[in-house]
């Protein structure tokens, strides 16, 4: 590192510029090797990775749809919608892919990913089964940011709460041709709903309790469209 | 440091090169221990420290990216101008943890998830570089090897420590989630040290983070203090005996 460390002090621009253009070929090969490396070990961990990714999103679409209830592949049965509006109504900002799970090609549940934008800190990123006829299979967090020992009851290893949902069924109404939400159960009960809120958090559980109405409401406008 | 095991050394400069090994060790480990002394790579240690499995985790990461590093610096060393080091070092630090993280999302993947980006920001730990502008080049790669394990070494225990203190103390648990990186026979390691403790939040939210790692600077410097006391102690008993103050 010493010997050719500095540039050439005679001046000559001749051995200057040799030096500048014999350390860009450096640098450039130094570059070229990393990334012929880095594209060897992304091409032999790829499949791997994608059998992990796969592996740990059929544990968690286990929990909330039982695999008995169906027996096709709902990861290759998807649906996605792009449509700004319905995104809007699951209050994302990218598509949203809907896993459509079927026994022997009936309708036996949808399960797809949710954000609950309103959380304390930040979004909560929901995993929601439904069945045919409205009812929730169950609802998991994927992940979130909410504040440790207070809001994070929302995870299933710390509080039970999140399985509450299951089982739970949303009243609509129609008003000027529209399926809107009439069910003054879904809320927490401070807000005069069902659904139990935490000692010292309160923000969390109506963000959770409000995008998974939101995203049932969505199920039932859809309908059997969902499955076509 | 284990007996040699390299028998192709020269007789004569077999124990200056193991002293020196010895002084790179003291260095790593204690002296100049990269999380307590030189304080860098603070942001990962704060953050990732909440239990001893995350810390163990990504001290094991960063221990690996810095032998890599160190290894590679150290062997390019005499082909790069000094001009273009830094690039070439970004560039090697880069490669080294992007391997890291892509094996760990292959082999230990719910751990990955945890972690994060954790993982990915082990390239702006700035011990890493550190090593590898202060030490690997311009040393031989036996000797940026064991810089960049020590180094490490000394980094992941501090993890583990700070972690275990934060999980003990704000858990109750000791190896929560330890099969996440030793599979299923880690599956009943944990301790749990009562049922009833609701835990104190504090540990495990950021402050107890940066009070954990005060209290362990403060435990190393009390540690040094006391190993230095007798040289202190010779003045005061100079003045205490009423003759004339003579100061060592």
């Amino acid at each position: 590192m010493t010997e050719k460390s500095s540039p050439p002090s005679n001046g000559s621009s001749n051995n200057l510029v040799k030096h500048m253009f014999g350390s860009a070929f450096k640098l450039s090969l130094f570059m070229f090797v990393c990334i012929i490396l880095l594209l060897g070990v992304y091409y032999f961990t790829a499949p791997k990775i994608a059998h992990e990714h796969r592996e740990a999103m059929l544990k968690t679409f286990n929990k909330v749809l039982p695999p008995s209830l169906y027996n096709n592949i709902p990861l290759e049965d998807t649906l996605i919608i792009t449509d700004d509006k319905q995104r809007a109504l699951l209050g994302s900002k990218e598509p949203v892919t809907i896993y459509r799970a079927r026994l022997d090609n009936q309708p036996a549940g949808v399960i797809f990913q949710l954000v609950a934008t309103n959380g304390y800190s930040s979004h909560i990123t929901l995993l929601m089964g439904v069945l045919p006829n409205g009812t929730v299979s169950g609802v998991r967090v994927l992940n979130h940011r909410e504040t440790p020992g207070l809001g994070d009851k929302i995870e299933e290893q710390k509080d039970d709460w999140i399985l509450s949902f299951t089982g739970r069924s949303l009243q609509v109404s129609t008003a000027n041709n529209q399926l809107i939400a009439s069910d003054p159960r879904w809320a927490v009960k401070k807000d005069g709903g069902e659904f139990d809120q935490f000692t010292g958090a309160t923000i969390t559980p109506r963000a959770v309790v409000a995008a998974v109405k939101k995203a049932l409401l969505f199920v039932h406008q859809r309908g059997d469209t969902l499955y076509e | 440091m284990n007996n040699a095991t390299d028998t192709t050394e020269q007789p004569e400069t077999e124990p200056s090169r193991w002293q020196e090994y010895r002084k790179i060790m003291d260095n790593g480990l204690w002296k100049n221990n990269q999380a307590l002394v030189a304080l860098l790579g603070l942001c990962p240690l704060l953050a990732v420290s909440n239990n001893v499995v995350n810390g163990l985790s990504l001290g094991l990461a960063t221990l690996a990216v810095l032998l890599i590093s160190n290894a590679l610096i150290s062997l390019i060393r005499n082909h790069v101008s000094s001009d273009i080091r830094i690039p070439v070092f970004v560039a090697i630090i880069a490669t080294a943890v992007t391997i890291i993280d892509l094996l760990m999302n292959a082999y230990l993947h719910t751990l990955h998830g945890i972690l994060g980006i954790f993982i990915p920001l082990i390239v702006t730990n700035c011990a890493i570089l550190g090593r590898a502008e202060a030490y690997a080049s311009k040393n031989t790669l036996d000797k940026a090897l064991v810089d960049g394990f020590f180094m490490g070494l000394g980094f992941l225990v501090v993890l583990v420590l700070l972690g275990a203190m934060r999980e003990i103390i704000g858990n109750g648990t000791l190896f929560d989630h330890i099969h996440m990186l030793f599979g299923d026979m880690a599956q009943n390691w944990t301790i749990h040290f009562s049922d009833q403790y609701q835990g104190v939040l504090l540990a495990i939210l950021p402050p107890g983070a940066f009070i954990g790692l005060g209290l362990l600077i403060a435990l190393k410097n009390a540690m040094d203090a006391k190993k230095s006391r007798p040289i202190l102690d010779i003045p005061v008993t100079v003045v205490n005996s009423n003759s004339t103050p003579e100061r060592l």
